[in-house]
């Protein structure tokens, strides 16, 4: 047995150092990690995975804190992932996200991993899609990926999450930056977090406008169009629809958390119910897959040419000499 | 593919209300490349060796200026051995005296460092034992 088969060993048998250093193995994408993770694979679909975004300061890692001790008085066990961003300049980071988190702190149920971006270009998603397997094989009842919503990687890991939870706040004068980072389009759930603070009313409001600007209702079966017949009669299943609610909360006193667990129990049996979790499920693994295929098929071409061979299709593309497509057939096929 | 990074966790354990120099280091180690865990005020040993299971560090750095080191650093120490993190760097920042430090070093503490460290020094005694560690 390889170390890294005695690491998944572990991992099923409980061990929380174990899962921790499969968990770097994975994050860093060392040799091996991919074995493990397809060892565990058929483990893996117990978790219910649940994100949570907003813009920064809005009281996610606040909100996480209280939900996940919602969820444990309900007798679940979790798992939180809150990752930061990495700073460009120096790659490293600092993740600050545990400071919020300081009540879960003994409670063997818990289990809470900060993560950093690492700027990768499109990796980030597929690092946490791992964690995150690792995290459900491990026995999870629920795993709580918390991230700062500000573009296309957040929707990316929405994308993963059966129910996205988007948390604003009054007063953050953010409600424009939200809708254009199509943060709203994700939300399966919004939270008022600060409801003590004031501006609420003001924030539900803009926030219910918004939604009635279209996002409102939203097609359950997400892209698979919904057909109406002329002359059927109308079905139920044609017309189900999630009507996205806005909730209060004010994280730092856990008011309004155990409502927030039970409307995401709502949203989960609603997707159970309208066949949608088995959709968005087939939708998350073929988006995982061509992101997959592409990055490796894309590693494996440029492994196998020269650099001076890349460099000089780019040198005649900039001379337009060459065009994309042409630039293209002649990577793959040679010239 | 393969991406490494030192991750360090800053617990800042003992009563005294003040972080800024735990951030202020916190900093320094993520300009320096580091992957840095700030957990804030106020942890029990408990709570920072917990953590630094989880998140899977290869350094705590703990920051103590309530005078409390004597008391605080063997117990972290105690609670590391038994859960299997020997081999994690620990480190010590804040006002220690003289003699303190030498035993603190013979507990087992990697590193010592006053008020007026310079941080870089901190990162490259990190850099320098890992990599010391690792060959
Ligand atoms: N008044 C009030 N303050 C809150 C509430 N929830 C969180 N806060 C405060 O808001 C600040 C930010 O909270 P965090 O939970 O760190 O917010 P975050 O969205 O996770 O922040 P980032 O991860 O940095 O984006 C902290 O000072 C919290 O104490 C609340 O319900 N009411
Ligand atoms: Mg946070």
């Amino acid at each position: 047995m390889t170390a890294d088969h005695t690491l998944v060993q572990s991992v099923l048998g409980g061990d929380r150092r174990a899962l921790a250093r499969l968990i770097t193995r994975v994050e860093n994408q060392a040799p091996g990690a991919f074995d493990a993770v397809s060892l565990l694979y058929p483990h893996t679909g117990h978790a219910y995975l649940v994100g949570i975004t907003g813009a920064p300061g809005t009281g996610k890692s606040t909100v996480v804190n209280a939900y996940t001790r919602s969820l444990r008085a309900a007798g679940f066990t979790v798992a939180i992932v809150a990752v930061d961003p990495s700073s460009p300049f120096s790659g490293g980071a600092v993740l600050g996200d545990r400071i919020r988190m300081t009540e879960l702190a003994g409670d063997r149920g818990v289990f809470i991993r900060s993560m950093a971006s690492r700027g990768s270009l499109g990796g980030l998603a597929a690092a946490i899609g791992d964690v995150v397997r690792v995290l459900d094989a491990a026995g999870f009842d629920y795993v709580l990926i918390e991230t700062v919503g500000a573009g296309q990687s957040e929707v990316d890991i929405a994308r993963m999450a059966y129910t996205t939870v988007v948390v604003d706040a009054p007063g953050m004068g953010d409600d424009v930056q939200a809708i254009k980072a199509g943060i709203l389009e994700i939300a399966d759930i919004l939270v008022v977090n600060k409801a003590d603070r004031p501006g609420v009313k003001n924030t539900v409001r803009t926030l219910r406008a918004m939604l009635d600007l279209g996002h409102r209702l939203r097609t359950v079966g997400h892209h698979s169009a919904v057909v109406i017949q002329p002359g059927a009669p109308p079905a139920e299943q044609v017309y189900d629809f999630w009507d996205v609610p806005i909730l209060e909360t004010i994280a730092t006193e856990a008011a309004g958390l155990d409502t927030l667990r039970e409307v995401v129990e709502q949203h989960r049996a609603h997707l159970q119910e309208s066949g949608t979790l088995a959709d968005r499920e087939r939708e998350r693994v073929v988006s995982e897959l061509s992101t997959r295929l592409r990055d490796t098929l894309l590693a494996r071409l440029l492994d196998q040419r020269a650099p001076d061979v890349i460099e000089d299709v780019i040198r005649r593309m900039v001379a337009r000499e060459l065009d994309p497509g042409s630039a293209v057939r002649e990577l793959i096929n040679g010239r | 593919m393969t991406e490494e990074k030192i991750r360090v966790l800053i617990a800042k354990p003992g009563l005294d209300g003040h972080d800024r120099g735990a951030k202020v280091i916190a900093r320094a180690l993520r300009d320096a490349g580091m992957e840095v865990i700030y957990t804030g005020l106020r942890q029990t040993p408990e709570m920072i060796v917990e953590a630094a299971l989880q998140e899977d560090v290869q350094v705590i750095g703990l920051s103590i200026l309530s005078g409390a080191h004597m008391a605080l650093v063997p117990r972290v120490i105690e609670l590391m051995q038994a859960e299997g993190l020997d081999d994690v760097l620990l480190l010590v920042g804040g006002i220690i005296p003289d003699e303190d430090v030498s035993a603190l070093v013979d507990m087992g503490v990697s590193g010592v460092f006053g008020p007026g460290t310079n941080t870089e020094a901190i990162a490259r005694h990190i850099q320098t034992t890992l990599a010391a560690a690792h060959s």
